[in-house]
């Protein structure tokens, strides 16, 4: 296998295993604030303020590995 | 990767200056700065008293982001004086994000001898690693220096290093480890973001170059307005944790400390405070954004 293959099918594997984890996180993080919402409405605006912090939060691990992906593949 | 996609981790060089590399990203970035200064420079110079149109609107851009770290940070000196630097990364961000989104930042350039490609003039600079560590190291010293300013400098520290007991060192380096951690995460979720969006736009234009790149472009325009609040939150909700010690402890007493602000502005009687108390007390009767809370405390109590 040359190099150039190694280097795709890591970035590969980096990539989809390292977002499998924040995919879950988000999924329960967005479940759980529609939920909040659901039974208390009014609170909505706050709910969905820190809904997104934590996203943010979670997102930022899915970035890292799309980085440490195209670090592997493109250097 | 002959003919097919070209991507680049690091920005493209256009001149040297001495020895100083002279990239797109930074030619982007000291563009936007100038177009924002001077933006500032005549919003401010036409400021009148009796608001035109678009006065109002500047003011209400102003007035509710104003309102909304007040009542984070429950501290009005602090908040005073923390919003400039929380607003700007807010609107440089925006700003520059933006601008890398506009049609020619990336087809108007020129080739250079030793690269068979166009070198773009204008490039997103959150696209640059330099930008983003820049600002987050910009966040990190604001964070550090309020909370140094607002507790004292033993106080602040005592978050870091206390023997009161192993469990209390313990939870000082974990702190100190994920003080530092931040820089690196508030790089990198720009830094990842950004560059991220771009690489898909390139891919989605090589394989559909027609149409289906529109709706990633405004997924990006959401993307570049999110981001840029996700930075300027995440600087304002770690100056709040930097700002309140441990000792406190952390039960909720927004209502308590609101109605005390609001009786505090009363006693001063200067018209200003009267002006903000009337402003919170409306918000709180017509439901605004402080009702939730109220909800949330009765349900609680």
């Amino acid at each position: 296998m040359d190099i150039a293959a190694a280097n795709s099918i890591a970035m590969g594997l980096a990539v989809g295993l390292g977002v499998m984890g924040p995919g879950i996180g988000i999924g329960l993080i967005v479940g759980r604030a529609l939920e909040a919402i659901g039974r208390n409405p009014e609170a909505s605006g706050s709910v969905i303020a820190n809904m997104f912090i934590g996203i943010a939060f979670t997102e930022a691990l899915a970035i890292f590995a799309l980085v440490v992906g195209f670090i592997i593949k493109f250097t | 990767m002959e003919g097919g996609i070209s991507i680049h981790l690091a920005p493209l060089t256009l001149a040297h200056l001495g020895n100083w590399p002279v990239t797109n990203t930074l030619v982007t970035t000291v563009t936007v700065s100038v177009l924002l200064i001077a933006f500032a420079y005549f919003a401010g110079k036409s400021l009148k008293v009796k608001p035109g149109k678009g006065q109002v609107i500047l003011e209400e851009l102003v007035s509710y982001p104003y309102a909304f770290v007040r009542d984070t940070l429950g501290n009005d000196k602090v908040a005073e004086r923390t919003f400039p630097i929380i607003m700007t990364i807010f609107l440089f961000v925006l700003a520059t994000n933006w601008f890398g989104l506009l049609p020619f930042t990336e087809g108007v350039g020129f080739n250079q001898p030793g690269l068979h490609e166009v070198t773009p003039l204008f490039y997103s600079p959150a696209t640059d690693l330099n930008f983003t560590l820049a600002l987050a190291a910009i966040a990190f010293f604001t964070i550090e220096i309020f909370g140094i300013a607002t507790l004292g400098a033993l106080g602040y520290g005592k978050k870091f290093l206390s023997f009161k007991s192993p469990i209390a060192f313990l939870i000082g380096v974990i702190e100190f480890v994920s003080e530092i951690a931040r820089l690196i995460s508030f790089s990198f979720r720009l830094f990842g973001n950004v560059f991220a969006g771009k690489v898909l736009i390139l891919v989605i234009l090589y394989f559909v170059p027609y149409l289906l790149p529109v709706p990633f472009s405004g997924f990006e325009l959401f993307v570049g307005f999110i981001q840029a609040a996700i930075f300027a939150l995440l600087t304002l909700f770690f100056t709040k944790i930097a700002i309140s010690s441990h000792d406190e402890g952390h039960d909720d007493h927004s209502i308590e400390g609101s109605a005390h602000d609001m009786a505090e502005r009363i006693e001063g009687g200067s018209e200003e405070g009267l002006h903000h108390a009337v402003e919170d007390e409306n918000a709180l009767l017509d439901g605004g954004t402080l009702n939730p809370r109220i909800t949330n405390n009765v349900v609680s109590a």
